[in-house]
């Protein structure tokens, strides 16, 4: 799996209400690598996550997973919604959006068995979250609600993970939570891409950074990638560096 | 009183508005989940001008007729909603609004021309509108009671591949559950409990048996499983004992018996509901009111 193409994208572009997000987008993923996709405010991150998982339909270009399509590879590949993609007052517990992650594996209109089960209990446990599996969903903290959802993408056991701003309004604990099962992933010869969002932190977490803003500015292994140049053009400018903390800030005026 | 309950026609028909009941029940779960329980509502009078049609066409009142007519019209209904709140810059609250009074107004038009006709003049027709059950002939009760097993036994089935398409549909999409294929089955049985219903409870009011029951149901559960049931019941419950209260009198409607029955249960849930009903919260409140000032008075102590 390491070294090899998982994830090649060409010319890819997409539109959404009647305006182009993203155009020439062209990019190709080696399996066991940890990406982070940087980029400002409506560059087109969760855009371009959902046009590759067809969930968003594409303009032009294609995409290729393990040299085959998305429809033959879908089984190798697992995806985390952004927290607020759905209803979280509706009526279930922790243990069983777990479960979900399993439907494929269940099959369709079978039940689940003991061993499915136990499998999900596993994966709570993973993200530290085995004594709320009873718990009801509404009733969990925003990064318990994440962990939940990382648990449920675990059960998965894909190759290839799509996160969408996994890290966004969740407490320290749970982002070194979840940051560690991102390690261990990508230990094992997963790869892992993620939407990302805190600047900070991306040298840190990342192995290789995506800059997009509407199109790739530029990709490859963080110490090359992310660079000063690079961040501004990405920001267009908005960026300023904070010398005394040597950290950058946006501003969101644009 | 209890006389009508001995007779057989009666008591089939009371079993088919209970398995009516619980199939719009679970149905309006769903419908509860989707945030669709009013365009439930626009399907339903927009299937009023399919039944006259329908009517007009065969020239004698065949439910399972009827009902064909009945859900091609509220599927048009279904299709210009979708296509004007896609297609142009009204709203889909507006669309709903348009098409339900809309093809409620050309039902009402085309029911009065019915009418003028000999034959239409002794269908009955109008019974369409506020529903009566005692109508039902024999072959109306198995048409009705065959498609709302149908429906049923389509939920039962299919429960955890309901749950994820209505919890996150896009991760089941991921997963590989086909969202095209799961939202025609959706508004297949949508479609279908609110034809079947509409000679019993009529088509102004059939929405209602989908919208309140499961709103009741939420009151008193955490699980998605025992809501589906509970709203079963409680449909259920609306249907038979609704239909029941019509037959006390001579050609009461059906309808609005049933919906108050439902509004009854929805009163007392909303009241006692262990979830979130209102004197739980008040209980709830008070207790923790004393708990603070107990924390009060001992804290001072502490200190």
């Amino acid at each position: 799996m390491e070294d090899e193409v998982v994830l090649s994208v060409e010319n890819l572009s997409a539109s959404y209400r009647k305006n182009i997000v993203l155009h020439d987008i062209q990019f190709n993923v080696r399996g066991g690598t940890l990406i982070g996709i940087v980029g400002p405010n409506g560059a087109g991150k969760s855009t371009l996550i959902k046009t590759l998982l067809e969930m968003h339909p594409r303009l032009t270009g294609s995409v290729q997973f393990f040299g085959t399509s998305f429809k033959k590879a879908k089984k190798k590949i697992g995806y985390v919604p952004q927290r607020g993609s759905v209803d979280w007052d509706f009526p279930t517990n922790a243990l069983d959006v777990v479960m979900m992650g399993l439907y494929g594996q269940i099959g369709w209109l079978k039940r689940p068995s003991r061993k499915h089960k136990r499998k999900a209990c596993e994966a709570l446990e993973k993200m530290g979250m085995e004594a709320y599996a009873d718990r009801q969903i509404s009733q969990l903290s925003g990064g318990q609600q994440q962990r939940v959802f990382l648990a449920r993408a675990l059960v998965q056991e894909a190759d290839l993970y799509f996160m969408d701003e996994p890290l966004a309004g969740v407490d320290a604990q749970t982002e070194r939570a979840i940051m560690q099962t991102l390690k261990e992933l990508k230990t094992n010869g997963k790869t892992v891409l993620v939407v990302h969002h805190d600047l900070q932190t991306v040298e840190d977490y990342f192995d290789h950074v995506l800059l997009l803003n509407r199109t790739v500015i530029d990709y490859g292994p963080t110490a090359r990638v992310f660079t000063k140049e690079n961040i501004s053009k990405t920001y267009g400018g908005q960026l300023r560096w904070m010398k005394e903390e040597s950290r950058h800030v946006v501003h969101s005026v644009e | 009183m209890w006389s009508t309950l001995l007779n057989s026609n009666t008591q089939w028909v009371l079993f088919s508005t209970m398995i009516l009941g619980i199939a719009a029940g679970m149905i309006g779960c769903m419908a509860y989940w989707k945030r669709q329980s009013l365009l439930s509502d626009a399907l339903a009078h927009a299937a009023l001008p399919g039944v006259i049609i329908a009517f007009l066409i065969l020239g004698e009142k065949n439910l399972f007729f009827l009902i064909i007519g009945a859900a091609i019209s509220a599927l048009i209904g279904a299709w210009f909603i979708q296509w004007i709140s896609e297609s142009t810059r009204i709203a889909e609250d507006s669309a709903m609004g348009m098409i339900l009074s809309i093809f409620y107004g050309f039902g009402i038009m085309l029911l009065t021309i019915a009418n003028r006709t000999a034959a239409g003049n002794q269908s009955g027709l109008d019974k369409f509108i506020f529903g009566q059950a005692a109508t039902m002939i024999r072959s109306d009760v198995y048409t009705m009671l065959g498609l709302a097993l149908l429906v049923i036994f389509i939920v039962f089935i299919g429960f955890k591949e309901w749950k994820i398409y209505l919890f996150d549909p896009e991760f089941a999409k991921g997963l590989g559950l086909s969202l095209k294929g799961m939202n025609v089955l959706y508004t297949a049985v949508l479609v279908t409990t609110i034809v079947i219903g509409i000679q019993a409870v009529g088509v102004i009011l059939i929405a209602a048996l989908l919208i309140i029951p499961s709103a009741s149901a939420r009151y008193w559960t955490h699980s998605f499983k025992v809501m589906l049931i509970l709203s079963a019941v409680m449909g259920g419950l609306s249907g038979v004992a609704g239909t029941w209260l019509s037959t006390l009198g001579n050609g009461w409607p059906t309808g609005p018996f049933v919906v108050l029955v439902a509004a009854a249960l929805f009163i007392l849930s909303l009241i006692f509901g262990k979830e979130k009903g209102l004197f739980i919260n008040y209980l709830y409140l008070k207790m923790d009111a004393q708990k603070s000032n107990a924390r009060l008075e001992t804290g001072g102590m502490a200190k």
